[in-house]
């Protein structure tokens, strides 16, 4: 057995978190932000692993 | 290395090529599809991510492995590297914070107890499966199974650790302590250039020099981090994303999360409900992985290494110390990525103690990995 075959599982798994997640909590993209938030005008507000929640 | 220099001195036939054309449509399709089903931005976030994969495994370049090559053999080429790229991003970095107060933010979070021993466990852990928060990313992308099978429990101690994360703060913290404007930049370099001295001095006359691909790789992490800045709004992390996926999971099956004082947070749910492709972390951990894999695939025979004969407590150990590379980085506020090269470059206090912390974490981490049958049978 080769990295051939651990490559593709972790590709699998990246594809199956994104399909598992699509079926769930599909995404709308009418109501996506601004292309850049540099000049947005919109407070930052995604998750991050420094941020403790609000 | 050598695998890379054979690579180009290799003839390419007609099914290769093929191969590769392929390779670069799937991406160019990930990113479409990312950005008709998600947004604009969240398509460019996902390109930054590829960019990390490809850079990481492209010019093999890293955190756990230049940590360990000082601590082993006291070269500090890739150490310096990445001093050059947080360097690169604070000049950058700090004064746009500055100027754009709310519309970006840094990676700032306080010193505490919990940071300090989670760092230290991480900087551990990083060095017994030879990779950290985006390396372990990389690695599993480019079909390293030790990387493969921590990255699961990398997401499991993600979730825990952030789980149990407000009664870990609540052990005592400081303040959030930064480094702020042209006086941060000022202090932050500074910083910067007297851990590049004391590794310099460490280090014998042979190994003081950075190899050009250290160099171009640290130009290229430190141009893909502040696009990440501006773009997201935020900096370069890791670990967050990968307890959301967790978190999400244990949402969709049932699971209660309201027990936790950071999963039941309003912000923190409503991210959990949200859709993963509008997760900053998430795309570009997503972009790391495909990167890494896109890197190995492209090379010749980059993917037809045997896997390793390792004895059962390697594999142990890799799930145990996968869980606590999760556990640990949300307790320290983030992993190599997001707590030091994101914490520094951002003026946060709490980088420069993780690095301490973690460093010395990494010496022993060094010495387990023989102990737990994680070097490969000659």
């Amino acid at each position: 057995m080769t990295r051939k075959f651990t490559a593709s599982v972790a590709v699998a798994l990246v594809v199956g978190v994104i399909g598992f997640d699509l079926a769930a909590s599909p995404p709308n993209p009418y109501v996506a932000p601004p292309m850049l938030a540099l000049g947005s005008g919109q407070v930052a507000a995604g998750g991050f692993c420094g941020a403790l929640p609000d | 290395m050598a695998q890379s220099q054979i690579d180009t001195a290799a003839p390419v036939g007609a099914g290769f090529a093929l191969k590769r054309g392929g390779l670069l449509l799937a991406a160019v399709a990930f990113i479409l599809f990312v950005t008709l089903f998600a947004g604009a931005r969240y398509g460019l976030l996902l390109s930054i991510g590829l960019g990390f994969g490809i850079t990481l495994e492209g010019l093999r370049f890293g955190f756990a492995g230049p940590w360990r090559a000082m601590i082993l053999r006291r070269d500090p080429a890739g150490i310096l590297a990445q001093l050059l790229a947080i360097g690169l991003v604070t000049v950058v970095a700090l004064p746009l914070l500055a100027a754009h107060p709310g519309e970006l933010v840094g990676a700032q979070a306080p010193v505490g107890w919990a940071m300090i021993g989670g760092a230290f466990v991480f900087g551990t852990a990083m060095q017994v499966v030879l990779g950290c928060g985006s390396g372990t990313l990389v690695n599993a992308g480019s079909g390293n199974p030790i990387g493969l099978l921590a990255l699961p429990f990398f997401a499991i101690g993600s979730f825990a650790g952030a789980y149990n994360l407000i009664w870990w703060t609540d052990l005592g913290a400081l303040p959030i302590i930064t480094f702020n404007g042209g006086t941060g930049v000022a202090i932050t370099l500074v910083l910067l250039a007297a851990v590049a001295v004391l590794l310099l001095r460490f280090a014998p006359p042979e190994n003081r020099n950075i190899p050009p691909r250290y160099i171009f790789a640290a130009l290229l992490l430190a141009a893909l981090a502040l696009g990440n800045l501006v773009i997201a709004g935020q900096p370069w992390g890791v670990v967050y994303g990968l307890g959301l996926w967790v978190a999400k999971g244990v949402s969709a099956m049932g699971g209660d999360l309201t027990a936790s004082a950071f999963w039941a947070a309003p912000s923190t749910m409503e991210r959990v409900q949200s859709s993963v492709l509008t997760d900053y972390t998430s795309l570009t951990d997503f972009g790391i992985i495909a990167g890494a894999f896109g890197v190995a695939a492209w090379r010749r025979g980059g993917l037809d290494q045997p896997l390793p004969k390792l004895p059962a407590k390697a594999w142990m150990a890799t799930v145990v110390a996968g869980f606590l590379l999760g556990y640990s980085s949300r307790l320290a506020f983030g992993c190599n990525v997001g707590a030091f090269f994101s914490g520094i470059s951002t003026g946060s206090l709490h980088g420069w103690v993780w690095f301490v912390a973690a460093f010395a974490g990494a010496y022993y981490g060094i010495k387990l990995r023989p102990m737990l049958g994680l070097e490969a049978r000659k």
